[in-house]
């Protein structure tokens, strides 16, 4: 008589929707991509440039590789598993054969288009076999400072969202400057941040930094703010200390709000980043675009493009790989 | 049989409670709204006692002054002969709703009394037995969002269970369940009263509920709550619904209440 039947609910299974369809991957369309790389391989390296060029035979065999590799796995594919996996990507290897192809005609083997604006697809492999240890310098100490003021920006903010949202004390001095400096895009200290720091690296890291802090202080004085009374209430009852309410109630129950503030605080530091570093900064990606630029060197424009976009998105990626885990509770998380 | 509500009676595990003329009130737009005049009540240990009073008398308003998470603007409240000056895990509240932390399972809600004082590491077992006294166990490692209404609030019956409370302090517990699962939540409450022996403060605007689970059930008036009556419930456990004392009580309690003629 004590115990009620209740079913299992069966929300209990997985809220999150995940994109992947589960339709059987074709297999077919993979070895079409294959085909077509190779078709890729054998116009480049069949065909002769019109334009002066020097990493035709390295596109050619990237192609090749490419082509040969996706014809095994369409093969290996009816066997095993993981190789048919590969079979999602499938419709985009093809769409990125034809592009490929009708590049490269209108570019290196027509010379319909343009120079130095309009760089051939092995002008754009020659950036990375030939400029590599410059971009990957750049890319190194772009990431280095980003993650530098990043990291202390986002300690800064969070810990004055949390006073903002806890102490009313601490909200009588802090608000009125927040509202008043808050709001003024970091890069608008770029010129006196140049000036007061002793290095632009370290003025550069105070620019990200701040650029952070402000929408993440934001957003957790928000959530702190937002927790319902009633859950500080149960926990008193149960005996906890302010430190517990702070630590243990208020933050987890406003972290939702803290990785909405992250999100937005990461957008605003790359903006900074590349304008500090195209502006005092004398390395990273934003310096290399402008050197490049300098050059005239569009390739290596688009290459270090690439590299940045790639870079950002990665970043965005692991933030929410962390949100993912932190907020594992939540229901009906957007996957990125 | 008449003797299990006194053998529930045991001075170690329940606490004695006695509220002596509490007068609080709120501030509402510059005004003194007055929510409990000269409210007096005393509640021997082991007993369970049912506060049953218009919406909005000020009954919930009493528990939170009990639970120490307010103090009273005048009158004194003592809990074994003790002031209350503010909340303490020997008297623990069950609110309408389980405000369970939605970032935590059912276990680390339940085992929230421990950690705030330190005692999880060499008590974890407790939370276990909190969790197998209602029923619980095989959701230790579920998120409140997968439960339905009537687990959650079992999950923060054990949250209060865990402490091994003196006083359970419960603010309308089963308002929001569905009348079968109420049903048999109020089996399951007076067992647990009766295994555990602690003191019940319930608030409840279900007369029948209130006949059905307490020792005493006393009647409020409308706000500024004053204590209209005093009833005590005689009968064994488990008690029934058509037992013509308890219709009787039933009747008066509604009188009380200002339905009598219709009912």
């Amino acid at each position: 008589m004590t115990s009620i039947a209740e079913a299992a609910p069966n929300r209990s299974s997985g809220a999150v929707l995940a994109g992947g369809d589960e339709r059987p991957h074709s297999l077919g369309l993979l070895a079409v991509a294959g085909i077509l790389w190779l078709a890729v391989a054998a116009l480049v390296l069949a065909w002769p440039d019109a334009q002066e060029l020097e990493r035709t035979g390295t596109l050619g065999g990237i192609a090749l590789v490419l082509g040969a590799g996706l014809l095994i796995a369409a093969v290996i594919g009816r066997f095993s598993v993981r190789a048919a996996a590969i079979g999602r990507v499938a419709p985009w290897l093809v769409a990125l054969a034809l592009a490929i192809t009708a590049w490269e005609i209108v570019t290196a083997k027509l010379d319909l288009l343009p120079l130095p604006f309009f760089p051939s697809p092995q002008a754009f492999v020659e950036v990375y076999t030939d400029d590599w240890r410059r971009l990957g310098d750049s890319l190194l100490n772009s990431v280095l400072l980003l993650v530098r003021g990043f990291a202390i920006g986002a300690a800064v903010g969070f810990v004055i969202g949390v006073a903002l949202g806890w102490s009313p004390k601490v909200g009588y001095w802090i608000h009125p400057i927040m509202r008043v400096v808050g709001p003024l895009p970091a890069t608008a200290w770029l010129p006196l941040a140049f000036f007061i720091f002793p290095t632009s690296g370290s003025a550069s890291t105070f620019l990200i930094a701040l650029a952070t802090a402000f929408p993440l202080a934001v957003l957790t004085w928000s959530g702190v703010a937002g927790v319902q009374t009633a859950y500080y209430d149960v926990a008193r009852t149960l005996g906890a200390s302010p430190r517990f309410l702070i630590l243990k109630v208020a933050i987890p129950a406003a972290l939702p709000h803290v990785f909405v503030g992250l999100f937005m605080g990461l957008g605003s530091s790359f903006a900074v980043l590349v304008v500090a570093e195209m502006l005092g900064v004398k390395s990273g990606l934003g310096w290399y675009l402008q050197w490049a630029q300098g050059w005239a060197a569009y390739a290596n424009m688009y290459g270090a493009l690439l590299v940045m976009a790639l870079m950002c998105s990665t970043l965005i990626t692991l933030l929410f790989r962390l949100r993912d885990r932190l907020l594992a509770w939540q229901k009906g998380l957007v996957k990125w | 049989m008449v003797a299990l509500a006194h053998k529930a009676v045991d001075s170690i595990a329940g606490a004695a409670l006695d509220v002596r003329n509490i007068d609080h009130g709120f501030a509402l737009h510059g005004d003194y709204l007055p929510v409990l005049e000269d409210v007096s009540l005393r509640a021997s240990p082991g007993e369970f006692v049912a506060l049953l009073g218009p919406s909005g008398c000020g009954k919930s308003t009493l528990l939170r002054l009990v639970a120490g998470l307010d103090r009273p603007r005048r009158g004194h409240l003592l809990v074994d002969d003790v002031e209350v000056l503010g909340p303490d895990p020997s008297r623990v509240v069950v609110f309408q709703d389980p405000t369970l932390y939605p970032w935590r399972t059912v276990w680390r809600n339940a085992s929230l009394g421990l950690e705030t004082r330190g005692l999880l590491k060499q008590h974890k077992h407790r939370v276990d037995d909190a969790l197998g006294l209602v029923g619980l166990q095989k959701f230790a490692k579920a998120y409140p969002h997968q439960l339905s209404g009537g687990m959650a609030q079992r999950a923060s019956l054990a949250r209060a269970l865990v402490n091994d409370p003196r006083l359970l302090i419960l603010d309308e517990p089963l308002g929001k369940l569905d009348s079968l699962t109420r049903l048999a939540m109020q089996g399951e409450l007076t067992r647990l009263w009766q295994a555990r022996g602690f003191t019940v403060l319930m608030v409840t605007h279900d007369v029948e509920e209130a006949l059905l689970l307490a020792n005493r059930v006393i009647v409020f008036s409308d706000r500024p709550a004053r204590i209209r009556a005093d009833l005590s419930v005689d009968l064994p456990f488990p008690r029934h619904r058509d037992h013509p004392e308890l219709l009787r009580l039933r009747r008066e309690a509604l009188g009380l209440l200002g339905l009598g003629g219709d009912w």
